[in-house]
């Protein structure tokens, strides 16, 4: 069921799926719980994404080998493991007005209203896949075709941090303040990365985040 | 011991600190950062006593003035910048001992890129996330975020008071950054992307390192490295230091320090780990070409190297 593939000398990847879904995803975070009960002297650091993990160890530490022998004795398991039902978190959203200046756009695109669109967004619980490109950025699948919207075809240079956004098929939170060509359609307060707080990032991949207008605005 | 601390004069042209990066957090999308070239940071903190992995400062191109607050112990390893106290050369690869009131100041560089001044004690700059190094597109770390500027003045932490001594790094364990640079490459994941034509141009031609380079990824200039049709992307996934991608246009791009964590074209290559010292000592302009490396080859060479290092201890 699961793939190992080379990476360099210092990495190797393993795989559970080619696809975008919530089965594949949950072989995923089954593995994480598995590789996290792990004691294996010079890995360095594991990252998950849709569908495989990168394992990173110190080549001078770790045999690859034995690596690779530690991750097939895993494969037994998966199907024993229970996963941890993710946290659901809130995301209070300012949506509209000056907070979120596509969702016009988003609306009018799609034939519906502007209330529509927030209606439709704000109702699903969206799943977080994985985080990356920026600190604390979730990847969020379930959004609803009804507002799927192409990106813009000119970027902005700025986007605020906590604005929230479609783009395609996907949709997501700017954790910071960066350019991107994201449809804007309202911000959050809500910090879901900090540095100097503990914990540091608010979400983990297998959570559910569900977003909620702030109606008095 | 009193607080020692340094005074940056004229910056260098992008001066950051950096220690052995910001390991734990890819998973959330946090950047390693982190010296482009471990090794000679690793050489570097040996010479005045830090562990390798201790905060130093890492000089791109051109080199900083320094000016010391108190004694310490300095060494200058990487790049060809000759490293000068007070107006007279001093040498690289050796511990240098300085006094309150030094100026160290380099001369311009000659080869490679990266230069890393090491202080005993190490730069105090702040623990974020485990780490010193600094996250430039983040704006995090470091020396409060950014590359240094004129008029920084930088806690040094205590100098680590077991005499280490003055030290010399031996020959055999300084590359040779001179000569037209090949780095030894590994299958990556999605290696099997590649044409017969496009596995032909990467290994036999050469590329030369676009202007539009840094710490977050090296652009490549050269024939096209053809893939098969649609094969560029994949689901974002995540990426280490030293991986080749190829875009649409068959330019080769290899992701550095501040790459971002996940990325979504496919990951041809990966430069083996006894080659990333090379590989950051490349600048804008250099020549490069790869050749392949097999996985064991790769471990007997790091592990050789590695033994070596362990026996200056």
């Amino acid at each position: 069921m699961i793939q190992i593939l080379p990476y360099g000398d210092a990495a190797l990847i393993v795989k559970a799926g080619e696809d975008i879904s919530p089965y594949t995803n949950g072989i995923i975070r089954k593995l994480m719980v598995l590789f996290d009960g792990l004691k294996m002297e010079g890995l360095l650091e594991l990252v998950p994404s849709y569908n495989e993990i990168m394992v990173c160890f110190d080549p001078l530490l770790a045999d690859r080998n034995k690596v690779v022998e530690k991750i097939k004795s895993l494969e037994p398991f998966l199907s024993a493991v229970e996963l941890p039902a993710g946290k659901e978190i809130e995301i209070p959203v300012y949506y509209g007005g000056k907070w979120g200046p596509d969702l016009a756009y988003v609306a009018a695109i799609n034939g519906l209203t502007t209330k529509e669109v927030v209606g439709i967004h704000s109702s699903v619980d969206y799943l977080v896949y994985m985080l990356g490109f920026t600190p604390g950025f979730c990847y969020l699948g379930g959004l609803d075709d009804r507002i799927a919207t192409p990106r813009k075809s000119n970027p902005r240079l700025v986007v605020a941090a906590g604005s929230v956004g479609i783009a395609g098929r996907q949709t997501g939170v700017y954790p910071v303040q960066s350019p991107g060509g994201w449809q804007i359609i309202g911000r959050t307060n809500v910090q879901l990365f900090d540095p100097h707080r503990e914990p540091v990032f608010l979400v983990n991949p297998g959570d559910k985040i569900r977003f909620v207008p702030v109606t008095d605005h | 011991m009193p607080d020692n601390s340094i005074t940056i004069g004229s910056p260098g042209l992008y001066t950051t600190v950096q220690d052995g990066g910001r390991f734990g957090y890819q998973r959330y999308g946090m950047p390693v950062s982190g010296a482009m070239d471990v090794y000679s940071m690793q050489l570097a903190n040996w010479l005045v006593g830090n562990q390798y992995d201790a905060a130093c400062l890492e000089a791109t191109l051109t080199g900083p003035d320094i000016h010391f607050a108190d004694t310490c112990l300095v060494a200058v390893c990487g790049a060809g910048m000759a490293p000068v106290v007070n107006g007279k050369d001093v040498a690289a690869y050796q511990t240098i001992m300085v006094k309150a009131g030094d100026l160290l100041s380099f001369n311009t560089l000659d080869h490679g890129c990266r230069m890393y001044v090491a202080f005993s004690g190490g730069v105090d700059a702040e623990l974020i996330m485990g780490s010193r190094s600094t996250c430039q597109p983040c704006r995090l770390g470091g020396w409060k975020g950014r590359s240094l500027l004129k008029g920084d003045v930088i806690p040094l932490g205590n100098m680590n008071n077991n005499g280490s001594g003055m030290k010399k790094v031996p020959e055999v364990l300084v590359p040779d950054y001179n000569r037209p640079c090949t780095l030894r490459i590994l299958p990556g994941p999605e290696v099997g992307r590649l044409s017969f034509e496009g596995l032909r141009t990467l290994m036999t031609t050469a590329f030369v390192v676009d202007t539009n380079s840094d710490r977050m990824g090296y652009r490549l200039a050269g024939l096209p490295v053809g893939l098969h049709a649609s094969g560029h992307e994949i689901v974002s996934s995540g990426i280490v230091f030293g991986t080749i991608q190829v875009p649409a246009n068959g330019q080769p791009i290899m992701m550095m320090a501040d790459r971002q964590t996940t990325g979504g074209y496919a990951r041809i290559a990966v430069v083996s780990a006894i080659d990333h010292t090379l590989l950051a000592q490349l600048r804008p302009g250099d020549e490069v070409t790869f050749s392949e490396i097999k996985a064991n080859e790769a471990h007997r060479l790091l592990g050789h190297r590695n033994r070596l290092i362990n026996l200056l201890q």
